[in-house]
């Protein structure tokens, strides 16, 4: 078996290399299944992180991952699932993208997860100072039953939960703010292939 | 500028290297104060183990819709030559399994040959080349192979403590078949004398796993009178999908 590659820092100096235009915009915003994620980034003084950079990537409207290719250079019609956001001088990140349908019910979101999974789209967080970068789900204040039968949302200390749950703050509008260390500390996420 | 000496950052770096010792961890700690920034970007709880769901097995797809080929070429993307010493960096992209990862994004960015980023916030002195912008793509061929043309950068110095300087690097990321093998990391150089005196990446504390993010010179990928020759593999890993979360919520 070979050896896994470390990570590193994506350091301070990713602004010219990673961004790229229309890479927030998974789903054009005019789009009628467009909403909107977004948040600010903060530290464990609570200042906001304007060097980080946040991916996101999540199911189509039907609950299936698009195989799309075409998440540099888009189709305005398209839908890939992956976007990418440098956080502003203020912390902020900001996506628009689609709420993920629940898919085939019975079998989970997609056969391969568990029954009662709710929709959620996932969450890199890349930054100066994060050594290795951090995965966590962004999940909808707005499905309080989903939420409720939820297999990682129920294992999660009731106080750390609300972490990973957007709250609706407008119409088609959804906020998290993450915070990578402190009050409120994000639950981030080892999907067994950290060591 | 800061009064923290290299020496006071190496017995840091030596004290964490000697608790450490054997513990087999491929990743830097996130947690590794001799880098400064990370004193208040580390998180302090145990990340949360998590059942993979289909998203997380798949990746985004990327093709040469995304990127055009002349973008893993550095060297041709502005009207002259950059200065510096011209390099092909080559390898392949594997996953845990050894399969070979074909058809992925692969992004690269890096300072020129005299250590400066053509980035508005890097304020050393050193020149910007009107010839070389350090930002190059490509997309992993079906055996996971990749191939770049670009300049051997310089080392550069840091805020991090006084005299700090980081090693020569390349930035790469990386996306596997499934989203939880993503990999942002930085390829060095062999025989760089700054290795042992830079936080970035002495955090990672295995020797063995430091080792793998150095390339080695391969003179049957040197061109004649053209171009000094890099290999660097890379192994991403697949999810743990055979892991089951634990009936006890306490577990959690
Ligand atoms: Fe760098």
């Amino acid at each position: 078996m070979p050896e896994q590659t470390p990570g590193q820092t994506v350091g301070p100096f990713f602004g010219y290399a990673l961004p790229f235009d229309g890479g927030p915009e998974v789903r054009a915003p005019w789009q009628p299944d467009a909403v909107r994620l977004h948040g600010v980034v903060l530290d464990g003084a609570g200042s906001p992180v304007p060097d980080a950079m946040i991916e996101v990537w999540g199911a189509d409207g039907d609950g299936r991952p698009s195989t799309e290719r075409g998440s540099l250079a888009r189709d305005p019609n398209g839908f890939t699932g992956f976007g990418r956001s440098a956080t502003s001088a203020d912390g902020h990140y900001a996506f628009s993208t689609v709420k993920p349908g629940v898919g085939r019910s019975g079998v989970g979101r997609s056969g391969v997860g568990r029954s009662g999974s709710a929709p959620y789209v996932v969450l890199a967080v890349f930054a100066r100072g994060l050594l290795h970068h951090l995965l966590t789900r962004a999940y909808f204040g707005d499905e309080p039953d989903a939420n409720a039968t939820d297999p990682l949302l129920r294992r999660l200390d009731p106080d750390r939960r609300g972490t990973l749950v957007a709250t609706v703050d407008g119409p088609r509008s959804y906020r998290l703010d993450l915070r990578l260390q402190g009050p409120g500390e994000t639950v981030f996420l080892d999907y067994g292939t950290a060591q | 500028m800061t009064d923290l000496t290299q020496e006071t950052i190496s017995a840091e770096i030596a004290d964490r290297h000697q608790r450490e010792q054997g513990s087999g961890a491929v990743h830097p700690r996130r947690d590794f104060p001799p880098y400064r920034s990370t004193v208040l970007r580390h998180p302090t709880h145990e990340l949360v183990r998590a059942d993979p769901e289909e998203i997380e097995l798949v990746s985004p797809a990327f093709g040469h819709t995304d990127v055009a080929a002349h973008e893993s070429d550095l060297t041709i993307q502005h009207a002259g030559e950059p200065l510096g010493e011209r390099i092909i960096v080559t390898g392949r992209v594997l996953d845990g399994d050894g399969r070979p990862v074909g058809g992925q994004l692969i992004e690269v960015w890096q300072a020129n040959a005299g250590g400066r980023y053509a980035h508005k916030r890097d304020q050393h002195p050193a020149p910007l080349d009107p010839n070389f912008t350090g930002v190059g793509r490509c997309i992993t061929g079906e055996d996971g192979s990749y191939r770049l043309t670009t300049i051997k950068p310089g080392p550069y110095p840091w805020r991090n403590h006084r005299n700090a300087w980081r090693p020569a690097h390349i930035h790469f990321s990386f996306f596997g078949t499934a989203f939880t093998q993503r990999l942002v990391t930085q390829m060095y150089f062999p025989g760089d004398p700054l290795f042992g005196l830079d936080p970035i990446y002495q955090s990672i504390t295995d020797p063995a796993a430091r080792a793998r993010l150095v390339a080695t010179y391969d003179h049957e990928v040197s061109e004649p009178e053209w171009a000094l020759g890099y290999r660097w593999d890379v192994v991403l890993t697949g999810p743990g999908a055979t892991w089951t979360e634990p009936e006890d919520p306490d577990h959690a």
